[in-house]
């Protein structure tokens, strides 16, 4: 127990000299030229296997007795979820994707031992079908700037020495050591960081109420409650690099004077939770956190909030009433949350990417962040790029990337030869913006202009296969079930677009449904308490916007011209074109195909549930869908 | 000297508040004086004849809420360059803001508000005399039958005056519904038929029972009922 004690003592950090020590002796410790396997820990991957493939390569090490020469790790999400699981082979940065277990004994064999490059493991340049050998020459990375993400790929999110090796707790070190809290909210100021959660609050501004707000108890929260549908770049950080989350906690909490903090994460996020609860443990240990922070005198602790699910507590002030053990429910913020929030102490909320910003910028300067950007919007934004894309995964660009760029040249275009119909950015609450605007740079204002927004940061790319009346319903139908239900228009006003949304995608619309539409709208973005009821229209207004004459054919014509609305379709096989190979009428679950083999089948109307077996597993377009 | 209303009809020549204790408030183009750390709402219920705000879910007995909308109004706190919407039992006095009560935005979006109120409870006395004031004949939607508008005034006197919590609100959005806590079958003892939540409610939708207790709105999943029926069926199969 003693020794325990004194052992726990031994790690404690008492000074930023002593920080600068460490870093070196760390560094010393490290052989560069040492072999490193690296996995991807990340949730994809393990959810494609890559906790076994870790396995594999544990036990291979063992039996070939290689623990000296070969260092094994497992770190945190670079981006590439599309082909996980990903290894990397440093320092040659051999980039390896899709491995399975039964492929370690090769690579360790071949690439590790041999100094060879297994072909077949190696990423295949759709557009120029050539290999691609080393991780940086990875189309999909080479044109990002991974500021943030960059260190997921190199750090062990388990291990604080990886981050410190890597330069981590330096800007804490910094403004431990001479920068006034003024100082630290004008550099902030300076950066043009806006929040990077939804709203788009310019956060210096949101730390100098903070600051200036007078009270002897003062919080610090960091909003990892991420929600939207597809989005899943604050689990990635939280998950890959948390020590980069805590640092600019520290740091906001020590300029606006702040002696507790809290991480508010999804319970359904398991893994941020253990790596977020993991680094605040080492962090507590290396002094970095708990009394006396590097012996500057500064006390901060943190303490993770697990949430229990609902959406709505994305919002800062569900958030801090769920925080409180209140039920989640958003409240007026006519007095600003930095001012009265939780507790009705000023708190300072952030989310995950703002918190990882800001080391960043203390460490380059604003100046250098500044630069990155367009002149609303500074820095990099993360994105989580999905739907009908060839490279699905995390993507993180300087603001002012076009929607073109980061779709067709990072995302690689739509797959299976199909059209580019829309994306939809901002999470639930953005819009759909078509192709035209694909050109538009992407940052907070150009997208609240198309009627979307920027949100977290979900974007998500839909194919001409798409109904963008049956999307529009689909984040209806969504928030519908995440209300909360306290005001009347996000309760009432929701429920009834959803009404009317059905009836239209089941060939009921009428006309005047377009301008009750219109008019709950209204209603929404102005009466609702909080702004995701202000904003849900956003994903109805935007379609109907640009794409009205898909509203127009369900509602007039009663057909879906993408022919995705079951009761506005109608399969039928074509006797021309079918040869009567059977396989749509073994696929059919309702037996409403029906025919012999080498003779044209046909197909039973009343019998068909409209599933689209047929269809997908038609070779000679003998299925028409209508 | 400036010309201050102290009703709708009358107007006396006084000195403009200095705004420590108390501010100058322009409602609907009548310069009025208030005393600080109060709501428009409340501001401006204190002056007879001035501004026209309907409001639901507010009483003065408990903490505002903010959850019917229908007082929303118009604020500018730039002298008139921007105004925004508010909910004015929510919104703080202060120097110099101008509050439009009654333009036709507004109207517009209570009487909005109110189509949806109506469409859910089209029996409702309250909201039938406030949907015929902004004008809103039949509602465009589906029509539902419950008396409860979810103000929530009952759940907030039952915690907030008697500091009980014998009634919730239970369940999130369109699924939200007055009840017992967790939905249990039937009104704990925390109740002490004290009647604060029937005296509260603005449509009638909680009445005193016979026993002396409060009859709830119909609850539409009452999970205790679903559990007594299963423990019905299991003791019946066994």
């Amino acid at each position: 127990m003693v020794e325990q004690v004194r052992k726990l003592l031994e790690k404690r950090v008492e000074s930023p000299a002593e920080l600068e020590n460490l870093r070196q002796s760390i560094a010393g410790k490290r052989d560069t030229s040492r072999t490193c396997i690296s996995v991807c820990g990340g949730t994809a991957c393990r959810a494609a296997g890559a906790e076994a493939v870790v396995d594999a390569f544990v036990d291979e090490i063992e039996r070939r007795e290689l623990q000296v020469q070969v260092e094994m790790k497992e770190t945190g999400c670079p981006g590439f979820c599309e082909r996980g699981p990903l290894v990397v082979i440093r320092p040659s940065k051999i980039f390896y994707q899709q491995v399975k277990p039964e492929d370690v004994p090769e690579i360790i064999a071949e690439t590790v031992l041999g100094g060879r490059v297994v072909d077949r493991l190696l990423y295949v340049d759709p557009s120029t079908q050539e290999k691609v050998t080393y991780e940086p020459d990875v189309p999909f990375y080479k044109k990002q700037t991974q500021n943030i993400l960059g260190a997921n790929r190199e750090i062990d999110p388990t291990n604080i020495e990886d981050y410190i090796a890597s330069g981590g707790y330096s800007a804490l070190s910094k403004v431990l050591t001479g920068m006034k809290p003024q100082e630290i909210v004008d550099e902030v100021k300076k950066s043009g960081l806006r929040g990077r959660g939804g709203g788009g609050f310019p956060t210096g501004k949101k730390w100098q109420s903070c600051l200036d707000a007078e009270s002897n108890i003062k919080y610090v929260i960091c909003n990892a409650d991420e929600g939207d549908p597809g989005a899943f770049q604050d689990r990635a950080l939280l998950e890959g690099n948390p020590h980069s989350v805590l640092e600019g906690m520290i740091i906001g909490a020590f300029a606006i004077g702040s002696h507790q903090g809290y991480i508010y994460v999804r319970n359904e996020y398991p893994l941020a939770v253990k790596h977020a609860r993991i680094a605040i443990e080492q962090a507590m240990d290396y002094g970095l956190l708990g009394e006396n922070i590097l012996g500057s005198g500064f006390d901060f602790t943190v303490t993770i909030i697990r949430g229990g699910g609902a959406f709505v507590c994305g919002e800062s002030s569900a958030l801090m009433a769920s925080l409180e053990g209140k039920i989640g429910e958003p409240k007026a913020k006519y007095v600003h949350m930095s001012e009265k929030g939780l507790w009705d102490s000023p708190s300072l909320l952030n989310n995950v990417k703002t918190w990882a910003n800001v080391p960043l910028i203390i460490n380059k300067g604003a100046d250098w962040y500044s630069k990155i950007g367009t002149a609303g919007s500074k820095g990099t934004m993360i994105f989580s790029l999905v739907g009908n894309i060839k490279n699905t995964g995390l993507v993180e660009v300087p603001m002012g990337i076009t929607l073109r760029e980061m779709i067709f040249d990072i995302g690689g275009g739509i797959p299976n030869g199909k059209k580019f119909k829309a994306v939809q950015t901002g999470g639930p609450s953005g819009g759909c913006i078509p192709e035209k605007f694909l050109d538009t740079p992407v940052d907070f204002d150009e997208l609240t202009k198309l009627g979307s927004m920027m949100g977290s940061g979900g974007m998500i790319v839909m194919d001409e296969d798409t109904c963008m009346v049956d999307v529009a319903k689909y984040f209806i139908e969504f928030l519908k079930g995440e209300s909360c239900g306290k005001c009347t228009p996000c309760r009432e006003g929701i429920n009834r677009m959803s009404e009317i949304l059905s009836r239209i995608t089941q060939g009921k619309g009428k006309p005047e449904d377009l301008d009750t539409l219109e008019d709950l709208a209204g209603i929404l973005s102005a009466g609702a308490l909080c702004a995701l009821g202000q904003t849900a229209a956003n994903p109805v207004m935007s379609t109907l916007k640009y794409f009205r004459d898909e509203y127009i054919a369900h509602i007039e014509q009663k057909k879906c011209p993408a022919g995705v609305c079951r009761e506005l379709i109608q399969y039928s096989i074509d006797p021309e074109q079918c040869v009567g190979c059977l396989r749509c009428l073994r696929a059919c679950p309702t037996g409403a195909i029906t025919g012999e083999k080498k003779e044209p089948h046909t197909l039973n109307q009343g019998l068909c549930i409209k599933c689209g077996a047929c269809y997908d597993v038609c070779k000679f377009n003998a299925v028409v869908r209508q | 000297m400036a010309k201050v209303w102290i009703d709708g009809e009358t107007s006396i020549e006084v000195e403009a508040a200095d705004g420590v204790n108390a501010f100058n408030l322009t409602v609907d183009d009548k310069q009025i004086i208030v005393s600080a750390g109060q709501t428009i709402l409340e501001a401006v219920q204190r002056v007879d004849g001035i501004g026209n705000i309907p409001a639901l879910c507010n009483h003065p007995a408990v903490k505002p809420y903010g959850a019917c909308r229908i007082c929303t109004v118009e604020v500018s706190e730039d002298g008139g360059d921007k105004f925004k919407f508010v909910a004015s039992c929510l919104y703080p006095v202060k120097e110099g803001l101008i509050v439009r009560t009654d333009t036709e935005k507004i109207r517009k979006l209570r009487g909005g508000i109110i189509e949806l109120m109506l469409a859910r409870c089209p029996n409702v006395k309250r909201i039938q005399e406030l949907a015929e004031e902004y004008g809103v004949d039949k509602p465009r939607f589906v029509l539902g039958d419950q008396d409860c508008i979810l103000c929530g005034l009952c759940v907030r006197a039952c915690q907030e005056i008697m500091g009980k919590s014998a009634i919730s609100l239970v369940n999130r959005g369109i699924y939200r519904e007055v009840a017992a806590p967790f939905y249990a079958y039937e009104l704990t003892e925390e109740c002490i038929g004290c009647g604060d939540c029937a005296f509260v409610c603005p449509t009638g939708a909680i009445e005193m029972g016979d026993d002396g207790r409060p009859v709830l709105p119909r609850v539409k999943i009452p999970y205790a009922e679903v559990e007594a029926m299963m423990k019905k069926e299991t003791a019946a199969t066994s």
